[in-house]
């Protein structure tokens, strides 16, 4: 086997991989360092953290959630996390089962919950009964259910897995848009504000090539499979074309993104319409919501998905899904079966 | 060499040496999209695989 060619920018010893972004290539020692100042860089810039929190990390078993978690407790952060089961066929078991031995071979904990156990849905079936992207109902679950959890359990703030490219998408997508109210709203922190936690992304100066490789060096098991239910939709047809961009002009994922938050924002502050909208409590939950603009009585996002989805017969995920998606869900259903 | 890929999963084999960037090109893969490893490790785009290699492309862009 011949030798690899390229050497490490930092130690001169053969690299592991090549990251044309810093027009430079890494060893797995200075790869896991340049991580770890990348991810202390963001925390610092935008006083993500203190070390006095109490951590709960939004952990799904894919590489981005498990990466972080794993780069905090290296950066001396105590950290627990939580998993929601979406109910997404094998998938969600699987990626549970991904969350579950990684957070058992390190002790820490991992704290769950059952979506349809606990509350007697599943994300498919709530994408056939609302008729709205699978996408939709997920996020806004996951959002609330991490939201509760952080209150409930006396976290002070909530981590999540968003990566570079994550932010690059949703960025490029709400500037095809000019979606003003949600280009306001895309900050690397969310202050906490009236039962709401601080949310914070301590990876947006991290690319999912480097994450995906931050797991391989340090030997973390995790999802490489694609949710079912994203397959096909506009966030990865968004990253495909930044993707294209960054191959003839390395560094513009950096550019856009960043450049944004630091010159773009700022100029945008005050449009944010959530921000400011007077929040009252879900007479349901008890959940922080936007006051109705009408005299009723209100009641949160969640609450109203799950007015309208409990009691429906579990949908399966192959009945949901269209076109792209379907015939990719059926393709990996028959891979797998052969590998049995 | 034999290259097993991802989604769905599935194993090729292809014929004669390069290197990564080389053979991702030939499949059409960006490199942005993309990380090969060889027996655990990564090996850098201009890594060379040989035809005795069994190797994974595993794709990065997840999309939830």
């Amino acid at each position: 086997m011949a030798a690899n060619v390229s050497k490490c920018r930092v130690c001169r010893e053969p690299a592991i991989i090549d990251l044309p972004r810093h027009n430079a290539n890494f060893c797995a020692e200075h790869l896991l360092q340049l991580c770890r100042r990348q991810v202390d860089k963001a925390i610092s810039d935008h006083a993500m953290l203190s070390p006095d929190d109490r951590i709960l990390v939004a952990v799904s078993g894919g590489k981005d959630s498990l990466a972080v978690w794993d780069i905090l407790l290296d950066l001396g952060y105590r950290a627990d996390g939580l998993y929601i089961g979406l109910g997404i066929g094998d998938y969600s078991d699987d990626s549970g089962g991904y969350a579950q031995r990684f957070a058992d071979e390190r002790g820490l904990v991992l704290r769950t919950i059952d979506l349809r156990g606990e509350y007697g849905y599943d994300v498919p079936t709530a994408a056939k009964v609302t008729k709205r992207v699978p996408c939709s109902a997920c996020g806004m679950s996951k959002r609330h259910l991490f939201d509760t959890a952080a209150r409930d359990g006396g976290y002070d703030v909530v981590v999540t897995g968003h990566n570079l490219d994550d932010e690059a998408a949703v960025l490029f997508g709400n500037t095809l848009r000019w979606d003003i109210d949600y280009l306001a709203r895309q900050m690397p922190v969310l202050p906490a504000r009236d039962g709401f936690p601080r949310k914070v992304k301590p990876l947006v100066r991290l690319t999912e090539r480097e994450m995906a490789a931050w797991c391989i060096v340090r030997g973390i098991d995790y999802q490489v499979e694609e949710c079912p239910m994203a397959v096909g939709n506009k966030h990865l047809a968004y990253k495909d074309a930044l993707n294209t961009i960054e191959r003839e002009s390395p560094g513009s994922k950096a550019a856009f993104y960043l450049n944004f938050v630091e010159k773009m924002a700022p100029v945008l502050a005050g449009h944010n319409r959530a921000a400011a909208g007077d929040l009252v409590a879900c007479t349901r939950c008890g959940s922080p919501t936007l006051a109705p603009d009408s005299g009723e009585a209100p009641v949160c996002a969640f609450c109203r998905l799950h007015d309208k989805v409990i009691g429906h017969d579990p949908v399966p995920v192959e009945l949901v899904l269209r076109g792209a998606a379907r015939k990719a869900y059926l393709a990996a259903r028959a891979a797998e079966g052969s590998e049995r | 060499m034999q290259v097993r890929l991802r989604q769905p999963k599935r194993e090729v084999t292809i014929d004669g040496a390069r290197t990564v960037n080389q053979l991702l090109d030939e499949l059409g893969m960006n490199r942005e999209s993309f990380l090969v490893i060889r027996n655990g490790t990564l090996v850098p785009g201009d890594g060379r695989l040989d035809d005795t290699d069994a190797i994974e492309i595993r794709p990065v862009i997840s999309g939830g």
